[in-house]
């Protein structure tokens, strides 16, 4: 460092960055604002990736993971068919596949593609119907909180009165169901949906637009890091033991209930922290983002550090932003970890 | 009195659970209601999504973009006056994995089985069908057969010489410097040849071998000061792990190219290869240190309390008693690790080295095959398909192998 006549500090974050990135959720204006800026909005676009990330690929894993127990032969080969493929294969290069091959190879935005009138797909991005984000959203996003706090209320309390008094617990379930529905119809209507529609020739107004780059690393991470988790989730599911199913079955339990109320909250024990690390390598597998430019965390710190120079506190950036990112996973996945932990008196 | 004793007994199951074809439709895809849904639903997805590829594959891709590159793929600008040194080195890995599947199947009533035999025949149609020139194709299936021989020496030799398996051990060390000579020239008045000329799949194999060669000592070094009484060894190795363990490989690689200069003297600039390579050892043996340990803490107390009371001092204990048992515990992690290197070894595209994917990417940035993605990436995909199965179906086979001395 002596050698190049640079010294050790973090003041360049207060100079002009002066480059421009794709896209932001937060303003920022290369004319004026600093690489302290730049690199908060690469922070926040790689968040924009991770969070949705991990909720997709827990879902898509564990669904992966429980067909694999179906009773359908075509369910269970497509499952255990997806997972020896995915995992065999590079993630950058699926990533590439996805962004090169897939998202900007599909049709210019005159002839895109379209279904139900509402979701277009085109090389310029994914357009989906989102909620507009006024105060009709956020009130009905309140009350629909509300209403699952009373529902999660309502069924403890159904559960406790169906085992200490033996009720059959009908009149509460009447009540879940009539809630269930005003959830249902507070997020039909309540939620303010927007279509994206089109004002001007293959320009759409309105609803969310991802761009093509986005929709290549969410959509790459999540089906790779699902493979992964659908074979945790199978791991776990197997290592419950065979007496639990058979006196489930026993019990006069169908094979959902069995795997719903007995397996897998066993299962959970075994599967959560080898979960954990996959959720850290989703994390740390979105700086991949910058092979199919999308302007995350890492790709700021690489155009910072080519304009600015500074590899050591570039380099000290990026492991503490990451540092952060798996330690918040860990935090989450740990209060899980211990909810699921068995109890001994 | 015959007709009391009918000769067309069936004591078989009940007709409703027998193994006909018609029975098992019902029970695997139609059985309860919803289950005819989800059938219907994923075959009609599934035909399409087959249709579409195929028509795909056979009408509308252009496949010439890979016969046309397949040598660039492969090996990329390495000399062609010089690739009789890579087929001598194929050569010996063919044999050396010969003698050794005969080796850890010695024991085995029947070395080709009916499956084995089926898959050799597979192979070689592949080495027939590949778009080179006939003697390429000839080489590999000469390759094939080399294997096929050798195993069967290797199960006869290991049924008679029991030290066997620890000297193709060392022979493989054997293959692993040979194979560094012949590529890299240099010696013997064998001409040398450039670490950036070492491009494609010759690279991402070097690369992730001898990664894989070096980060294997580290990881277990690692893995053994983690558990080290003396507190600042173990702190060290607590830190290294965990901070390695909580950056993106891409950084690290990042760091290798960036840093490495940075830090050292002037005149001292590794080369863009052993760069890459120390990035990823760095990387990997961290993880690989972590499986190891899980491996060490499986081994009960006692077992060196055991080999303390036989007299057997802390270096012997570990090393002959702690650490093979240990080992073998963790195969299939060690093993994963490996796979994951071997892919892993993709992003040194990022980093601008030119491996199997790098050199895709820049046959595709050639006019001529623009926007061919679809065709170079699948093809690729099937390389390391290959390759990654390869390894875990052989660890797979091979620890059900070991398993069985037990």
């Amino acid at each position: 460092m002596q050698r190049t006549g640079t010294e050790f500090g973090f003041g360049f974050l207060n100079t002009q960055a002066a480059f421009d990135i794709q896209e932001s959720i937060i303003p920022y204006d290369p004319a004026t604002d600093s690489y302290g800026r730049v690199l908060l909005a690469g922070f926040l676009n790689s968040l924009r990736v991770i969070i949705p990330g991990l909720i997709l690929t827990t879902l898509l894993g564990i669904l992966a993971g429980v067909v694999s127990f179906s009773d359908n032969w075509l369910l269970r080969k497509g499952s255990l068919l997806y997972v020896e493929i995915i995992r065999n294969i590079p993630l950058l290069l699926q990533l590439y596949f996805w962004y090169r091959a897939v998202f900007s190879k599909l049709p210019n935005p005159d002839n895109r593609l379209a279904w139900f009138g509402s979701i277009y797909l085109s090389n310029r991005g994914v357009f989906l119907p989102w909620p507009a984000m006024n105060w009709q959203f956020g009130s009905s996003a309140i009350a629909l909180l509300v209403l699952v706090i009373a529902v999660g209320w309502l069924w403890r309390w159904r559960t406790q009165l169906m085992v200490e008094t033996g009720q059959s617990g009908q009149s509460q379930l009447l009540a879940l169901w009539a809630l269930a529905a005003i959830a249902l119809l507070l997020v039909v209507f309540g939620f303010g949906w927007q279509i994206p529609q089109e004002t001007d020739s293959a320009v759409f107004d309105g609803g969310l637009r991802l761009s093509a780059e986005f929709s290549a690393i969410l959509f790459g991470l999540v089906i790779y890091t699902s493979a992964y988790v659908s074979e945790i989730v199978r791991a776990g599911i197997q290592s419950v033991a065979k007496g639990q199913w058979e006196a489930a079955r026993a019990l006069g339990l169908k094979s959902g209930l069995t795997m719903r109320l007995v397996v897998f909250p066993q299962a959970l024990r075994v599967i959560i922290p080898p979960l954990n690390s996959q959720y850290m390598n989703l994390a740390k597998n979105s700086s991949l983002a910058i092979a199919v430019g999308y302007v995350d965390i890492y790709s700021v710190a690489n155009t910072t550090y080519n304009q600015a120079g500074r590899p050591v506190e570039v380099m000290l950036i990026i492991m503490v932003t990451y540092l952060i990112l798996d330690l918040m996973i860990s935090a989450v996945m740990n209060t899980l970890n211990n909810l699921v932990q068995i109890r001994e008196r | 009195m015959t007709a009391l004793t009918p000769q067309t007994a069936d004591f078989g199951p009940p007709a409703a659970m027998r193994d006909t074809p018609i029975n098992w439709l019902k029970k695997n895809l139609f059985s309860p209601w919803y289950n005819t849904i989800i059938t219907l639903v994923i075959g009609a997805i599934a035909l399409y999504a087959a249709y579409t590829f195929g028509n795909w594959a056979l009408t509308t891709a252009q496949w010439d973009v890979i016969p046309r590159n397949l040598q660039l793929l492969m090996v990329g600008r390495y000399p062609s006056e010089l690739y009789w040194r890579l087929w001598v080195l194929l050569g010996l890995v063919a044999v050396f994995s010969g003698l050794s599947w005969g080796v850890v199947a010695r024991r085995a009533p029947q070395l080709y089985s009916r499956n084995i035999l089926i898959g050799l025949a597979i192979a070689a149609g592949v080495c027939l069908l590949v778009p080179t020139p006939l003697p390429y194709r000839l080489l590999l299936l000469a390759l094939l057969l080399v294997i096929a021989i050798t195993a069967w020496v290797g199960q006869q030799a290991g049924q008679r010489l029991p030290a066997l398996g620890t000297w193709i051990s060392f022979g493989w060390f054997g293959v692993f410097v040979t194979g560094l000579i012949l590529i890299g020239g240099g010696f013997f008045g064998l001409e040398s040849v450039g670490t950036n000329e070492w491009q494609g799949l010759l690279l991402t194999a070097l690369t992730a071998a001898i990664s894989i060669v070096l980060c294997f000592p580290i990881g277990v070094i690692v893995a053994l000061g983690r558990r080290s009484p003396l507190p600042i060894l173990r702190w060290l190795c607590v830190a290294y792990i965990e901070v390695i363990r909580g950056v993106p490989l891409i950084t690290i690689l990042f760091m290798g190219q960036v840093m490495i200069p940075l830090f050292l003297p002037e005149g001292m600039r590794p080369d863009r290869v052993i760069r890459a390579i120390v990035g990823l050892t760095l990387f990997s043996s961290a993880y690989l240190a972590e499986n190891v340990r899980g491996g060490l803490q499986s081994i009960p107390r006692g077992q060196g309390e055991a080999a303390r009371a036989l007299g057997l001092n802390p270096v012997l204990t570990v090393s002959l008693i702690v650490l093979p048992q240990a080992l073998k515990a963790v195969i299939p992690a060690i093993v994963g690790q490996f796979i994951s290197l071997f892919q892993d070894t993709t992003l040194l595209a990022i980093v601008g080295l030119v491996e199997l994917l790098g050199i895709s990417n820049s046959i595709l940035a050639n006019p001529q095959f623009l926007g061919r993605f679809s065709e170079v990436y699948l093809f690729d995909a099937l390389l390391f398909w290959g390759f990654c199965y390869a390894m875990s179906a052989a660890s797979r086979w091979v620890e059900a192998k070991v398993n069985v001395d037990h």
